[in-house]
C-alpha cells in the first residue's frame, strides 16, 4: 500500500530541488549592485512612509472561518461520494439532512452579509 | 539489477520526466499565451527568437537568469526566499496524481503511464496540495513588507481559498459517478461509460471557473490589477524569485488543465489507446493544450472583475451551483440508475 | 518494513523539531509555518498507518484551512514580533508539572501496557475513504449529523463576532 506513496514523495523530493536549482541559478549568475534606495520598498516612485505591515480588515478573518466550515463539509462529502451507489437513496437523505443544516448557517451568514464586501 | 533499486530508478526517472513536462509546458504556455493573444488583438507576436519565434521561451529564461535580484532592506529573508519556491512545487506535485496511460512496455519493461495512478485518495491529495499552495502567495505579501504587497497577496488568499470550496464540491460529481477517490478509476469510468462533461456539463463549468480563480487567471486576476496593487504580492521579486512564481502560475494552469481533462474529459482516453498505450500521454497532452487554449481565449475576451464582485460571486454564486450540481448528481444517478 | 522503520525515524525528527520551532520561535509567521510542517509530517505519519484518508484531511483542513485563518490573524492583529510578552506567575511550575505527568503516563502506557499495541498490527484497508464512507454513514451517523450542528453554531459564532467588530468605530480599510 505505501508503494503508491513513495513515488509521489521523490517526485515531491524532485521539485523542491528544481525549486532551489532555479533560485541557485539567479543568485549565481545575477550582478548584485545593492544600493540603499534599490532596496527600499517599492512605493510608486515615492518615499515609503509608515510600517510595511499593518492591521487588516476583520472581513478577511471572516472569510477564512466560513472557508474553514465549508472546507470541512466537503470534505465530509468525500467519503460519502465514493459510497453514494451503495448507500442508495439512504445516502441520499442522509446528507440531505447535513446539507440541509449547513444550508441554514449559508443563508444566516448571507442575511448577515458575510459576502459582502462593500 | 534487483528489484529494489529498478523501481527507484523507475520512480525517479517518472519523476523527472513529468518534471520536465512540466518545465517545458511552462515554458511554451507562455510561447502559445502570447501568439494566441497576439492573433486575438490582431498583432503577430514574438517571431524574432528562432523560427516562428520558437526560443522565445528560451531567451526569456537566459535573460532572467542574468537578472539583478533584489532583496528588500526589510523584508522577512528566510520567508521572501521560502515564498517561490512553495508557490512553483505544489503546481508539480499535483502531477503526481494524473494517469498519463495505463501500462506500457518500455524496453521490455513493463511500466505503469503516471506517477501514482490509482492512489486510493488521489483527488483528496489534489485538493490538500492545492491548498498548501495558498501559502507561498500569503508569505510572498508578507515577507515582502510592502503595503501593495501584502494587501495583494491577502487578497489573493482570500480569493483562492473561497474558489477552493467550488473546485472541491465540484469534485465530488465525477467521484460519485465513477465511485473512486483514484484518478485512474475515474478515467477507467469514463471509458466505460461516456466523458463526464457530457452528463455533467454545468459541473465541468463550475469547475474551470473554479480553476481559473484559483491559478489567479484572468479575469481574476487580482494580483495582476496593476491600477490598485502594482503587482500584487510579486510586487518586491525580481530575477529568478520572479520567474518562479511566473513558472508557478503557467505550471499550475498546465497540472490543473491535466486534471480538469482527467476528470472530465476523459484523461488519456482516446481511440486505440487500449491497443497502443503510448497514445495515452498523447491525447492527455492535446486536450491540455484545448484547456490552455480555453483559458487564453478566456483572458483574450474578459474584462478583470472588481474585487467586491469577484469574492460575492464565488460566495453567493458559485458555492451554491455547486452544491446544487452535487445534488443534481447524486438525484440523477439514483433516478436513472447510471 | 526496514524502510518504514526509517521513514519514521526521520519524520519523528521533523516532527519533534518542527514542534520545538514553532515554540521557540519569536516571530509568529515562523512559528505558523513550523506548525504547519508539523502538521505535514503528522499527516505522512497517518499514511504509514494505513489511514490516508486521515492524512489528506489533516492537510485539508488543519494544513490547508486552519493555518490560513491563524496567519490571517496574526497578519490581522500586525502581531509578528511578540513584543516582550507578559510573564504569568503559575505557568512554569503548572507546565513542569504536566510535563512531568504525561511523561509518567507515556512510560506506563508504552513500558508497562504492552498488550494495548498488539492488536493493531494487521488491519488492512481500514482507512481508504471507501471504508471509512461505509462505517461513517451507517454506524455513526448521529454523530454525523451532529457535526453539521457544531459547524452550523461555529458558523453563527463567527458571525456574530465579527459583526460586533465591524460595528466599532475601529479603523480599517479595504
Amino acid at each position: 500500500m505505501l508503494e503508491s506513496y513513495y513515488p509521489i514523495a521523490i517526485l515531491i523530493g524532485i521539485t523542491v530541488g528544481l525549486g532551489i536549482l532555479v533560485m541557485g541559478l539567479g543568485h549565481w549568475f545575477g550582478p548584485r549592485r545593492p544600493t540603499q534606495r534599490k532596496n527600499a520598498p517599492y512605493e510608486s516612485g515615492m518615499m515609503p512612509y509608515g510600517p510595511g505591515t499593518r492591521q487588516m480588515p476583520i472581513r478577511f478573518y471572516l472569510v477564512a472561518v466560513l472557508f474553514i466550515l465549508f472546507d470541512v463539509e466537503v470534505i465530509f462529502l468525500f467519503p460519502w461520494a465514493v459510497v453514494y451507489r451503495e448507500l442508495g437513496l439512504f445516502g441520499v437523505i442522509e446528507m440531505a439532512i447535513f446539507i440541509f443544516i449547513l444550508l441554514v448557517g449559508f443563508i444566516y451568514a448571507l442575511k448577515k452579509g458575510a459576502f459582502e464586501w462593500e | 539489477m534487483n528489484e529494489t533499486t529498478g523501481m527507484i530508478l523507475e520512480w525517479v526517472i517518472k519523476g523527472a520526466v513529468v518534471a520536465v513536462i512540466c518545465l517545458i509546458g511552462f515554458a511554451y504556455t507562455t510561447y502559445y499565451e502570447r501568439r494566441f493573444l497576439a492573433r486575438i488583438q490582431v498583432r503577430i507576436g514574438p517571431n524574432r527568437a528562432g523560427p516562428w519565434g520558437l526560443l522565445q521561451p528560451v531567451a526569456d529564461g537566459i535573460k532572467l537568469i542574468f537578472k539583478e535580484e533584489l532583496v528588500p532592506d526589510k523584508a522577512y529573508k528566510f520567508a521572501f526566499m521560502l515564498a517561490p519556491v512553495l508557490t512553483m512545487a505544489p503546481a508539480i506535485i499535483v502531477m503526481g496524481v494524473v494517469p498519463w496511460g495505463t501500462q506500457a512496455n518500455f524496453f521490455g519493461r513493463t511500466i505503469e503511464l503516471g506517477i501514482s495512478n490509482n492512489l486510493n485518495v488521489g483527488i483528496l491529495y489534489i485538493l490538500s496540495v492545492t491548498s498548501i499552495a495558498v501559502y507561498g502567495i500569503v508569505l510572498a505579501g508578507w515577507a515582502s513588507n510592502n503595503k501593495y504587497a501584502m494587501l495583494g497577496g491577502l487578497r489573493s488568499t482570500a480569493q483562492m481559498i473561497s474558489y477552493e470550496l467550488a473546485l472541491g464540491l465540484s469534485f465530488l460529481p465525477p467521484i460519485m459517478l465513477a465511485g473512486s477517490l483514484s484518478l485512474g478509476d475515474i478515467v477507467k469510468g469514463q471509458q466505460d461509460f461516456l466523458w463526464y462533461f457530457i452528463p455533467l456539463l454545468p459541473t465541468s463549468i463550475v469547475f474551470f471557473i473554479a480553476v481559473l480563480a484559483e491559478v489567479n487567471r484572468s479575469p481574476f486576476d487580482m494580483p495582476e490589477a496593476e491600477q490598485e496593487l502594482v503587482a500584487g504580492y510579486h510586487t518586491e521579486y525580481s530575477g529568478m524569485k520572479f520567474a518562479l512564481f511566473f513558472m508557478g502560475e503557467y505550471v499550475k494552469m498546465f497540472s490543473m488543465s491535466a486534471v480538469f481533462s482527467t476528470l472530465f474529459l476523459g484523461g488519456f482516453a482516446g481511440p486505440f489507446v487500449e491497443q497502443v498505450p503510448w497514445l495515452g500521454p498523447v491525447y492527455l497532452l492535446i486536450k491540455i493544450i484545448i484547456c490552455l487554449g480555453l483559458m487564453i481565449w478566456i483572458r483574450g475576451t474578459l474584462p478583470r472583475f472588481r474585487y467586491d464582485r469577484l469574492m460575492k460571486f464565488g460566495w453567493k454564486i458559485l458555492l451554491p451551483i455547486a452544491l446544487i450540481n452535487v445534488v443534481l448528481t447524486a438525484l440523477m444517478i439514483s433516478i436513472f440508475g447510471l | 518494513m526496514d524502510a518504514n522503520l526509517i521513514v519514521f525515524i526521520i519524520l519523528a525528527v521533523v516532527a519533534v523539531g518542527s514542534a520545538l520551532g514553532m515554540l521557540l520561535n519569536k516571530n509568529a509567521v515562523y512559528s505558523a509555518l513550523f506548525l504547519i510542517l508539523n502538521f505535514a509530517t503528522v499527516a505522512v505519519l497517518y499514511i504509514i498507518l494505513g489511514a490516508p484518508f486521515i492524512a489528506m484531511t489533516q492537510v485539508t483542513v488543519y494544513a490547508g484551512a486552519i493555518m490560513v485563518l491563524f496567519l490571517f490573524v496574526i497578519m490581522l492583529l500586525g502581531a509578528e514580533e511578540l513584543a516582550g510578552a507578559t510573564k504569568i506567575d503559575w505557568q512554569k511550575p503548572a507546565a513542569v508539572v504536566l510535563g512531568v505527568l504525561l511523561l509518567a503516563e507515556l512510560i506506563v502506557v508504552i513500558f508497562f501496557r504492552e498488550t494495548v499495541f498488539a492488536e493493531f498490527a494487521e488491519l488492512t484497508d481500514f482507512g481508504s475513504p471507501a471504508q471509512i464512507g461505509r462505517v461513517l454513514f451507517n454506524e455513526y451517523l448521529l454523530p454525523f449529523e451532529i457535526t453539521a450542528f457544531l459547524l452550523l453554531a461555529a458558523m453563527i459564532g463567527a458571525i456574530v463576532i465579527a459583526r460586533r467588530v465591524r460595528q466599532s468605530p475601529s479603523k480599517r480599510e479595504s
